[in-house]
């Protein structure tokens, strides 16, 4: 008598997030049959929303792929149209970018950390039944995610949607005035960050470590984000412009999505990016605050084990408060706000640590400054290969779960990648399908 | 401002998905009448993407909260207007953002003491939400109404 059991587990999407994805797990007797993560990304449509359009508009358009981090849509495109152009930006706007770029990395970040992220290790279905029993711990995140806002804010015009960045700069840069008020938020913040990666130190991390190769952008001398070379943890280094060759998009097989692409290294496999992958590969350039947080949470010199990406993104966060202070700290505003960007007819490449990972943009342009070609390759289709992995081997130790239990735990672990679609899952309905 | 504090009318969504930009538009229209009509004076308009703790920081200490949406649901015809209350608002109400539900974000708000003194939804059922420009014909055909109403809430005593 056979016993056979075959299972499928479906989680759908709903309306309206940022990016938009369905699991799809099936199982039959003992063994994993197919797992597959189809995303619906925005990147595409935009790509074909871009041409034709002018060498100034790439920055405020692809800013509404993604809510929670405009900054680094924006930050890629004008390293690209920079490149493009042949334009060097002033120093002191370099800085006001990164500071802005530590903006988005606190908020997104403490999101992930506080309302995602911390109620799957702590029994909650959601922030808001942690929220019920402990209001102390998220109204820290709450606190720690305005610090971020507010630097968004004051830099970028606005907390959502910044408007004041534009290629080769700003429309209009702060004085010393402007920035200091945030300078004591930031200390209070760094604070409560110290706290939160005491506080998710302390988490109980399921026993799961993968081999993916990571791959983040490094810059000898300070922790990646802005700008940087693209490395990987298998010795593979090379500059942002030969980006595509390097990495191959491909329309995978299962998926019906039309928008669903797998980015792999060409010529290897899968591969991961985000702060695990970041942190592994520029550990060296914490600052010192940071690095002594890290050591003390017991991460060492790298990161496999995905469900302790909360610790990175909390020792990230640590980071980037340290990073924005000292930035505060030492600013002289730059002569003028932006330098000017003359279009020729060329490509150009960009590439940015965005919170979830490198995000990668380049854009043609005609003499004329209109775009002919525009390609965005976001972290959430380069971590896709890798959380399917997961999911393989995940599941396949776990078969003896119900279907209700399988789904969360597989949610949570496609939530350790931090995700758009993260929040989706974390709604939607099971199907269960038996034969 | 009011003798109720600080007014806020919020609109929610982004106008590269279609019906979805339907909040975004209502407050355009609201910010290019503020200038001529006295009931929109003071009144802070903002634009939000649904993030759950930006929506709760922008009504936190206001008097009255004006969030206009739109939202997908079965039960409606594209176009029906809906307005609801505070305690209207169900954790399952399909007006979903990045990570929480319009309902649920309220709860949020509620447990941790972040509520508006009042608040009231405007929204839409829409039935385009993919990548595009542009509402479709009913959506957009309630903007004027919408608009309208928002003036006529912040208006009240």
């Amino acid at each position: 008598m056979s016993h056979r059991s075959d299972r499928t587990l479906d989680v759908r999407s709903l309306a309206r997030v940022e990016g938009e994805g369905a699991m799809h797990v099936r199982v039959s007797g003992d063994a994993v049959e197919d797992v597959r993560l189809d995303i619906y990304e925005p990147p595409r449509f935009f790509e074909a929303m871009l041409r034709g359009r002018r060498h100034t508009e790439p920055p405020d358009i692809t800013a509404r792929i993604c809510g929670i981090c405009p900054v680094a849509y924006q930050m890629s495109a004008c390293n690209a149209i920079e490149d493009a152009c042949g334009v060097t930006v002033d120093p002191a706007v370099a800085d006001l970018r990164r500071l802005l770029y530590c903006g988005e990395w606190i908020e997104s970040h403490t999101l992930h950390i506080y309302l995602l992220h911390a109620p799957d290790f702590l029994g909650y279905p959601s922030a808001l039944d942690m929220a019920k029993d402990r209001r102390d711990l998220v109204e820290r995140g709450l606190a720690m995610k305005k610090a971020g806002n507010e630097i968004v804010e004051v830099l970028g015009g606005r907390a959502i949607h910044p408007v004041n960045i534009r290629v080769g700069g700003f429309y209009r840069t702060p004085s010393p005035r402007e920035l200091a008020p945030l300078r004591d938020k930031l200390r209070v913040a760094l604070d409560q960050a110290l706290d939160t990666v005491r506080w998710v130190a302390g988490f109980d991390f399921p026993d799961f470590h993968h081999n993916h190769e990571l791959l983040a952008l490094v810059a000898p001398g300070r922790y990646a984000i802005e700008s940087g070379t693209v490395a990987t943890t298998a010795g593979l280094t090379f500059d942002v412009r030969h980006f595509e060759d390097h990495i191959v998009e491909e329309q995978v097989p299962h998926s019906t999505a039309l928008h669903a692409l797998h980015a792999r290294l060409a010529g290897r496999s899968r591969y991961a990016v985000g702060p695990a992958a970041r942190y592994t590969l520029n550990r060296q350039w914490l600052s010192p605050l940071a690095l002594e947080a890290a050591t003390a949470a017991g991460l060492g010199a790298d990161c496999r084990n995905p469900y302790r990406s909360i610790l990175v993104r909390a020792v990230e966060t640590v980071y980037a408060l340290d990073e924005a202070i000292r930035l505060i700290d030492r600013y002289e505003p730059p002569a003028r706000p932006f330098v000017e960007v003359p279009p020729r007819a060329a490509v150009g490449y960009g590439a940015t640590e965005a919170p979830r990972g490198i995000l990668f943009h380049r854009y043609g342009l005609d003499a004329d400054g209109l775009i002919t070609s525009a390609r965005i390759v976001p972290p959430t289709s380069q971590n896709q290969a890798s959380i399917e992995d997961d999911l393989r081997r995940f599941v396949s130790g776990r078969l003896d779960l119900d279907d209700e239990q399988l789904t969360w735990q597989c949610e949570q672990a496609i939530r350790n990648y931090d995700p758009c679609i993260s929040c989706s899952t974390h709604f939607l309905d099971l199907t269960v399908e038996r034969r | 401002m009011s003798a109720h504090g600080r007014r806020v009318v919020i609109g929610v969504g982004n106008d590269y998905r279609r019906d979805d930009g339907f909040g975004p538009l209502v407050v355009a229209g609201l910010a290019g009448r503020q200038a001529t009509d006295p009931r929109l004076a003071d009144v802070d308009i903002r634009v939000s993407d649904g993030e759950p703790t930006r929506l709760i920081d922008l009504w936190t200490g206001a008097g009255l909260a004006v969030v206009v949406d739109a939202v997908l649901d079965d039960g409606h015809h594209a176009g029906h207007r809906h307005e609801l209350a505070l305690d209207a608002l169900a954790d399952d109400y399909s007006a979903s953002s990045h990570t929480i539900s319009l309902g649920s974000t309220v709860a949020l708000g509620q447990v941790l003491g972040r509520l508006p003194g009042r608040l009231v939804v405007l929204a839409v059922s829409g039935t385009e939400f993919g990548f595009g420009q542009g509402l479709t014909p009913p959506v957009a055909a309630a903007v004027p109404a919408v608009v309208e109403r928002a003036c006529e809430l912040v208006a009240e005593p």
